[in-house]
């Protein structure tokens, strides 16, 4: 039933304000690709804001073509082409004196729905957004955490299904964990519901984070790249976005990676009622028992091996391990933590191999090599 | 004194109906051109600055001096006392819709018009609603004025127990000139504490628990 996403086109699209010499956006070209998260990314001052409040018209540009979905945005009155497009900005912006459900019930209200519909659409937003509709509908702003603020924040914008969505630093505000949360929301939404995002932050790790997309502002909005994460993290255009993609580029990098799609590496491995002189280590310093499942349980060195009388009790405990899901950098993680190499496990814990430095730093020199 | 107030009930009683009438009449309409007043310059700084100081200087004019001014205008009467009422309300309201409409968080405002709301819709569903306490708290500022000065309004023949002060005044020493002056003054300050708790509730029906201290 979620409208999904439709292309916004922006064509040579300038904006200058009265009594400033230089323009805040400069002759700004950009297709943002339907269904995709376009983050634009940039220093403060930079237009980033400017430009994507040209995309709703809170800013009208002075020259240039803007269209979404092939209509041209500066032809429809721009009340109604907000109510098409969704509105989310930094610390929500919700209205004091509106409960929840009243937030959230405005924009369908504005386009006219009947009660019963906004009512069954306010329950199905909150439940989309994680909010219980029985202890938050009541609730004004004000008695809300800054992350549920922001959810009611995303539920607004969404209220009216619209297929484009404008995010202007919307986790801005909140601490580091809530925002990794909402970040994560914001994903698995969008994995539902397929619409167009253009979503503005200056904090690169949330735009690798989120965008299909990113595009990299310079001043007066120029776009100095535009391209994939990996592209902009493994190949900057200049110095300039070198820059700001930062030091650690690489590990960076590795967020983007998940462990199923290197390749793995095998331990010796034996089962905890095994016999310790049956076992054969190939040559190899270390034996990894697994339990009756096949989980991984303990390390235990060669030196250990020779002596001991089972398999049951020797060696040393795994303490960490990723699962195919994982991303390189978490099993860079479990690298640090084990001193070595981070035993990887299936769906049911089970070991299905293992990750060491070797395949991570070989990882990210191919990376660099074919970008 | 008691004596004196049942006897004369039936007067007394219409004219503190008229005093209260009269009062909450001017605060009504002076609250109708404060907020339009109010709506028409927060924008502006400039504006703003101006309509306060001009308000301010309304206040600074005393009563009887502002009377002594009107009558020649609009005669003795009614008239008059409405214009000097209105006049006198004007400056807290004024001030307290300028002050409440520019403490509205812009990034409120800003999402209003984001997600689609027209001005005038920005305007009376959030701005207006959210510097109502503000407004509400210059009436109620205004209405305690008023009642002091419709007193004086007497004076230029205005309804209300002003007359009761006024012919007290003028007769003293004979023999109820005391009670009729006390009565009078007596009179409006219980009207202006009952006024007072009818703003209690108006503040507690129409503002919004979100917003309410």
């Amino acid at each position: 039933m979620a409208e999904e996403g439709i292309e916004i086109r922006l064509d040579h699209v300038t904006k200058r304000f009265p009594g400033q010499k230089a323009p805040a956006v400069d002759d700004f070209s950009m297709v943002v690709p339907a269904g995709e998260i376009v983050v634009f990314v940039g220093p403060s001052g930079c237009g980033k804001t400017t430009t994507m409040r040209m995309i709703n018209r809170l800013i009208e540009p002075t020259s240039g073509t803007i269209t979404i979905g092939g209509e041209d945005a500066l032809r429809i009155d721009p009340d109604e082409l907000r109510r098409r497009v969704g509105y989310a900005i930094q610390q929500a912006g919700l209205f004091p004196h509106f409960t929840v459900a009243q937030s959230i019930g405005i924009v369908p209200g504005l386009l006219g729905w009947d009660k019963k519909r906004i009512a069954d659409r306010v329950e199905e937003m909150m439940d989309l957004v994680g909010l219980d509709p029985a202890e938050f509908a009541g609730r004004y702003p004000r008695q809300l955490s800054g992350g549920q603020q922001q959810r009611v924040g995303v539920a607004r914008a969404l209220a009216a299904d619209p297929p484009v969505l404008l995010m202007d630093e919307p986790f801005g505000a909140v601490d580091p964990i809530t925002r990794g949360h909402l970040q994560d929301e914001l994903l698995r939404l969008q994995s539902e519901l397929h619409k167009t995002i253009v979503f503005v932050t200056h904090d690169f790790d949330e735009a690798v984070k989120l965008g299909d997309k990113i595009a990299v502002l310079g001043d007066r909005s120029t776009i100095l790249q535009y391209d994939t994460p990996d592209a902009i993290l493994t190949n900057p255009a200049d110095d300039t976005v070198a820059g700001f993609v930062g030091a650690g580029a690489s590990l960076k990098a590795l967020t983007l990676t998940r462990v199923r799609d290197v390749e793995l590496g095998q331990a010796v491995t034996a089962r905890a009622d095994a016999d310790p002189s049956t076992v054969d280590l190939r040559g190899e310093k270390f034996l990894l028992v697994l339990d009756r499942r096949d989980r991984p349980v303990r390390w235990v060195h060669q030196n250990e091996l020779r002596r001991a009388s089972s398999l049951a009790s020797v060696g040393s405990p795994v303490q960490d391990s990723v699962s195919l899901q994982s991303t390189l950098r978490d099993a860079l993680e479990a690298m640090l933590t084990e001193g070595g190499r981070a035993v990887v496990t299936g769906s049911r814990g089970e070991y299905v191999g293992t990750v060491d430095l070797a395949t991570v730093t070989e990882f990210v020199q191919q990376l660099r090599a074919t970008a | 004194m008691l004596e004196y107030v049942t006897d004369r009930w039936d007067r007394l009683s219409l004219q503190a109906f008229l005093h209260v009438s009269a009062v909450v009449q001017c605060t009504v309409l002076a609250a109708v051109l404060g907020v339009a007043i109010g709506v028409a310059v927060y924008r502006s700084p400039v504006g703003s600055a101006l309509a306060t100081a001009l308000a301010s200087t309304i206040l600074t004019i005393p009563s009887f001096a502002l009377l002594a001014l009107l009558i020649p205008v609009f005669g003795l009467g009614a008239d008059t006392t409405v214009v000097a009422l209105v006049l006198y309300a004007l400056l807290p309201i004024v001030r307290n819709t300028i002050v409440g409409l520019a403490g509205v968080d812009p990034a409120v405002s800003d999402a209003a018009r984001g997600i689609g709301m027209s001005r005038v819709g920005v305007l009376t569903r959030v701005e207006l609603r959210l510097a109502w306490p503000a407004i509400l708290a210059g009436m109620r500022v205004a209405t305690q004025m008023l009642m002091g000065i419709a007193v004086i309004a007497a004076y230029a023949k205005g309804p209300g127990l002003g007359s009761e002060v006024f012919s007290g005044l003028a007769n003293a020493g004979s023999a109820n000139a005391m009670n009729q002056a006390l009565t009078g003054t007596i009179g409006v300050v219980v009207l202006a504490l009952l006024l007072d708790g009818v703003y209690v509730l108006v503040n507690r029906l129409t503002v919004s628990r979100g917003v309410r201290g």
